[in-house]
């Protein structure tokens, strides 16, 4: 036999460009402009596309196999969970209540980042951020479906988890996340990564998948952890992406450098204010605590973002605007956005419930500046109301800051006892803001946010009710109105934890287990 | 017997989401897939308007001129969801290492005529590019058409268009050195024989309309290309002259084609039969990208098999039109 | 100096990456969040292909590390041989 002869052999680098960048063509037939016609009105100006690093070097055979791997695993943890009425051996129920929160507020969100990473994995003039974008499109449906799984088997046994589509589209604080997201999908292709990528996958997203997903775990929960892990792993692809195309502006033209620090002004402290229900959740909804909002905040977002920054800086990139005030905020907007909550406790479809003595101590030492100087007092007074029959609930509906949707709740920077309001005049109407830098980004973009779909004037103005209804009937409920519109099963998936459905059942089907057990 | 007990007295509350239920009933647990994709795209209260398409909101059903009542009526019938779609290429890539690992150990390239090999590089490199433009389609198609069912294997169809792109780019490099990438390329540019192909593709890549550009690309083009290539040219003509190793590290082409083909006619079918005005539209995109394909493909498929070429493509394209026939468009 | 970190799984498929890479950065220190292993290191850390499949007895594919890998610091570069993570500063 003649001996074969031996062909180069490429290496990674080289053959993931042959797999990518050497599919691309400059087209002719029809101008490069129209095929391409999304990237350049944001005025980031690319020389060079060829100047884009690939971080990850994933091509189809690699991503099918092991992303085939990674679905047995979680599924065959899935199956296991359903099997086993997993769901019995969490802590306690009330942990199912930051799952809620999860399903309605963040499993949606994947669903839009998979259809916008679709938009810009066309739309990029480079083919390697094209390719980029698209893997990370898949994966975003991912994670939409396995989350969807995931939890599935919880909807099935607890309230509240029904309807998370349409909750998202509607609920008054689902308008948080739901308009975060939409701001980041209607923004342009850079801004875009810039939101997504990189300020809220490489900055801020590890607070909500690893000590969270640890927090789950800790619970009891594996079907959780398992998704939420696996999911990770996919994160670190997409935030080496965001990192990546940073780096590829600010290296392409010095001009890009204002635009993208504006952004990551603006982004910061959007993807900030939309964590304050991950801290909630991480401080007051984990039976078992693992870790404070404000150490997980230290060690991913102060110690990694210091280190980060000192790294851009040769850019002539600073860090955020907001940056000394969300560090300042780490000692409160867990207590201040829970506080919301608990007194919203019937307008929510979650329940929530008057911390237990020994959390109230964890919480204490937690927090040893700030917690029983500002929030402790309040919740002895709820917890003593709610002894006496009378668990206190808001009636009146909230003001909500124009740019994040949050209801005026966060504080003045350096005085806690001080709520902080700001507001606008833009073309002859006021506008209300929870901070100042929320007051920034609507002043730099009014045409953009005063189209935002704010819930409570949507109450008000008649448009939160099903279609068909009509209000001028007699003992008409403008309020269980507007809960039939959110799909919510009043007295089954809101109020008080305590003396709640899930509360009840739980605790059945466990007994019952035990004795099950004992025959 | 605990387990038993368990089973009878832990009722589920209910058996799947809402909006699942309201197309598949809550009397049982719905599938996976039904989970995963029904009713699942955000639909209300959308907060701004895209500042790249400001005409339009984010998912806007007004981008295409189909009408359909409800969008959650084009499923797939395949039935994917994001864990059995990477689960069976997984498996279908495992396959085509066998086949490397096969034509490897038994010398097979090195088996083959310089002129089969050559033939084969000249017919197939080009090839990369045009499944890179149906990754580009197909991710358009994904972006801005209306509801998951729809859009979810659009993206799916994207990877696989790269993941089809990649086996071109791995055949070649097994075929011959590097070089042979960058000639398939620039024939691709400048090759009589390739440009109205070139422009048939240029011109799917500006269309606006997702549901044409379904049209265009997985149905018409793709609906000749694979057929062609895959089946006239690579197992008829080039596996019988001594090129089998060809065949075995394309065979992903045909059997995705073939599996793909399946889906690309329900979402016909499904919108067709909603209405006449559907049917005609989607009759005249067929006709019209149908026709420029098969010219497109003219002097591809002289190119691939000689005198033989236009007789093969034509029973192509008659096997598309029975295709689409069934599928309730008669062309 | 800024701290890189890798974080991984905490499973019998990630064992042989740590010790690898608890063997090849002499600064590295591992600590173990619930379900997790996180190896911080000063300023750079390395993951040697070399290193895991001595450990294994078996070739290493290093993309293989995508399956159990949960989050990252630093900058990334990966070759057949290596990934690193470093800061520049």
């Amino acid at each position: 036999m003649d001996t074969p002869v031996l062909k180069k052999k490429l290496g990674l680098k080289e053959r993931y460009a042959a797999m990518t960048r050497g599919l691309h063509w400059d087209t002719t037939y029809q101008p490069m402009d129209k095929v391409f016609p999304y990237d350049k009105y944001e005025g980031i100006k690319i020389h060079d596309w060829d100047k884009w690093e690939d971080p990850f070097r994933l091509t189809m055979d690699a991503y099918w196999k092991y992303q085939g791997e990674k679905e047995k695993k979680l599924y065959a943890v899935i199956d296991a969970f359903a099997q086993n009425n997993g769901q019995l051996g969490v802590t306690d129920a009330r942990y199912i209540n930051a799952l809620k929160v999860f399903l309605t507020g963040v499993t949606p969100l994947e669903y839009n980042a998979h259809r916008l990473f679709a938009h810009v994995g066309r739309q990029f003039t480079g083919t390697g951020a094209r390719v980029a974008c698209q893997m990370q499109s898949i994966d975003e449906l991912r994670h939409y479906q396995t989350e969807t799984h995931a939890l599935s088997h919880y909807n099935k046994y607890f309230n509240g988890m029904h309807s998370p589509k349409h909750m998202n589209d509607r609920v008054w604080y689902l308008s948080v996340p739901k308009s975060y997201f939409e701001d980041a999908c209607t923004s342009g292709p850079f801004e875009f990564l810039t939101a997504v990528s990189f300020s809220f996958e490489y900055l801020l997203t590890n607070l909500l998948f690893v000590p969270f997903m640890s927090g789950a775990a800790h619970n009891g929960d594996m079907s959780t952890v398992t998704f939420g892990f696996s999911a990770q792993s996919d994160e670190s692809r997409h935030m080496t992406l965001g990192i990546e195309c940073l780096k590829f502006m600010l290296e392409q033209d010095p001009d890009n450098v204002p635009i993208v620090q504006g952004w990551i002004d603006k982004w910061f402290w959007r993807g900030y204010r939309l964590l304050s229900i991950v801290a909630m959740m991480q401080d007051y909804m984990l039976p078992k605590r693992v870790m404070s909002w404000r150490e997980g905040w230290e060690m991913y977002i102060e110690q990694n973002g210091e280190s980060l920054f000192r790294d851009l800086a040769r850019y002539g990139i600073r860090k955020p605007k907001g940056w000394v005030q969300a560090c300042e905020g780490k000692n409160h907007i867990s207590h201040q956005t829970y506080a919301v909550f608990y007194s919203y406790g019937a307008a929510a479809a979650f329940h929530t419930w008057v911390p237990e003595e020994e959390e109230m101590a964890w919480l204490s030492e937690k927090y040893p500046e700030t917690f029983e100087k500002y929030y402790l007092p309040r919740w002895n007074y709820w917890r003593e109301q709610a002894k006496n029959g009378n668990r206190f609930y808001q009636k009146t509906l909230p003001m909500l800051c124009q740019t994040c949707q949050i209801p005026m709740i966060f504080t003045e920077p350096g005085d806690a006892t001080k709520i902080a309001y700001r507001e606008s005049d833009y073309q002859g109407d006021k506008y209300h803001f929870c901070s100042d830098h929320c007051k920034e980004i609507f002043d730099n973009e009014p045409e953009k946010y005063v189209q935002a779909w704010l819930p409570v004037h949507q109450i008000y103005q008649g448009n939160c009710f099903k279609p068909g209804v009509d209000p001028t009937k007699e003992g008409f409920d403008p309020l269980l109105a507007v809960f039939d519109y959110y799909n919510f099963k009043v007295g089954r998936d809101n109020l008080d934890f305590e003396g709640s459905e899930d509360q009840k059942n739980f605790a059945a089907w466990r007994g019952d287990s035990v004795q099950g057990a004992k025959k | 017997m605990t387990v038993e007990l368990h089973a009878r007295e832990i009722q589920p509350l209910r058996n799947t989401f809402t909006h699942t239920a309201y197309y598949v009933g809550n009397d049982r647990p719905a599938s996976r897939y039904q989970e995963a994709t029904l009713d699942v795209q955000p639909s209300d209260n959308f907060h701004y308007r895209p500042t790249w398409d400001p005409e339009h909101e984010i998912y806007d059903k007004s981008r295409t001129k189909i009408k359909l009542a409800d969008w959650n009526v084009l499923r797939d019938p395949r039935q994917y969801y994001y864990a059995t779609w990477t689960i069976a290429r997984a498996r279908q890539q495992d396959a085509m290492e066998s086949n490397y690992e096969f034509v490897q150990s038994r010398g097979l390239v090195a088996k083959m005529s310089d002129a089969v090999r050559n033939k084969a590089c000249e017919v197939l490199m080009p090839l990369r590019h045009v499944a890179w433009g149906g990754n580009m389609n197909n991710s358009s198609i994904c972006a801005y058409g209306y509801g998951a069912p729809f859009t979810a294997p659009a993206m799916f169809h994207a990877m696989d268009h790269l993941g089809a792109a990649q086996f071109i780019t791995r055949l070649g490099l097994a075929l011959d050195e590097p070089a042979v990438l960058d000639a398939g390329k620039n024939d691709w540019l400048n090759a009589a024989c390739w440009q109205p192909l070139r422009r048939y593709v240029e011109d799917t890549l500006v269309l606006q309309d997702p549901f044409e550009l379904f049209i265009a690309q997985n149905l018409a083009l793709d609906g000749l290309l694979y057929p062609l290539i895959y089946d006239y040219f690579v197992d008829d003509h080039i596996a019988l002259q001594g090129g089998t190793a060809v065949a075995m590290l394309t065979a992903f082409m045909p059997e995705w084609h073939a599996e793909s083909a399946r889906w690309i006619d329900a979402v016909v079918k499904m919108a067709a039969v909603e209405s006449d005005d559907n049917r005609q539209l989607i009759l005249a995109w067929l006709t019209t990208w149908a026709d420029r394909a098969q010219a497109a493909l003219s002097p591809v498929a002289e190119l691939a098999l000689g005198n033989n070429g236009l007789t093969a493509l034509q029973e192509v394209r008659d096997a598309l039109d029975m295709r689409c026939k069934k599928a309730g468009i008669v062309v | 100096m800024s701290n890189v970190f890798i974080v991984f799984q905490d499973n019998d498929d990630s064992r042989p990456i740590i010790e690898a890479i608890l063997a090849d950065n002499a600064q590295a220190q591992a600590t173990y969040p619930t379900g997790l292993v996180k190896i911080d290191a000063p300023g750079s850390l390395v993951v040697r292909r070399e290193t895991i499949e001595e450990l294994i007895g078996r070739p290493f594919d290093l993309q293989q590390i995508h399956v159990n890998l949960v989050t990252i610091s630093g900058h990334i570069d990966e070759d057949d041989d290596q990934l690193s993570l470093k800061w520049n500063n």
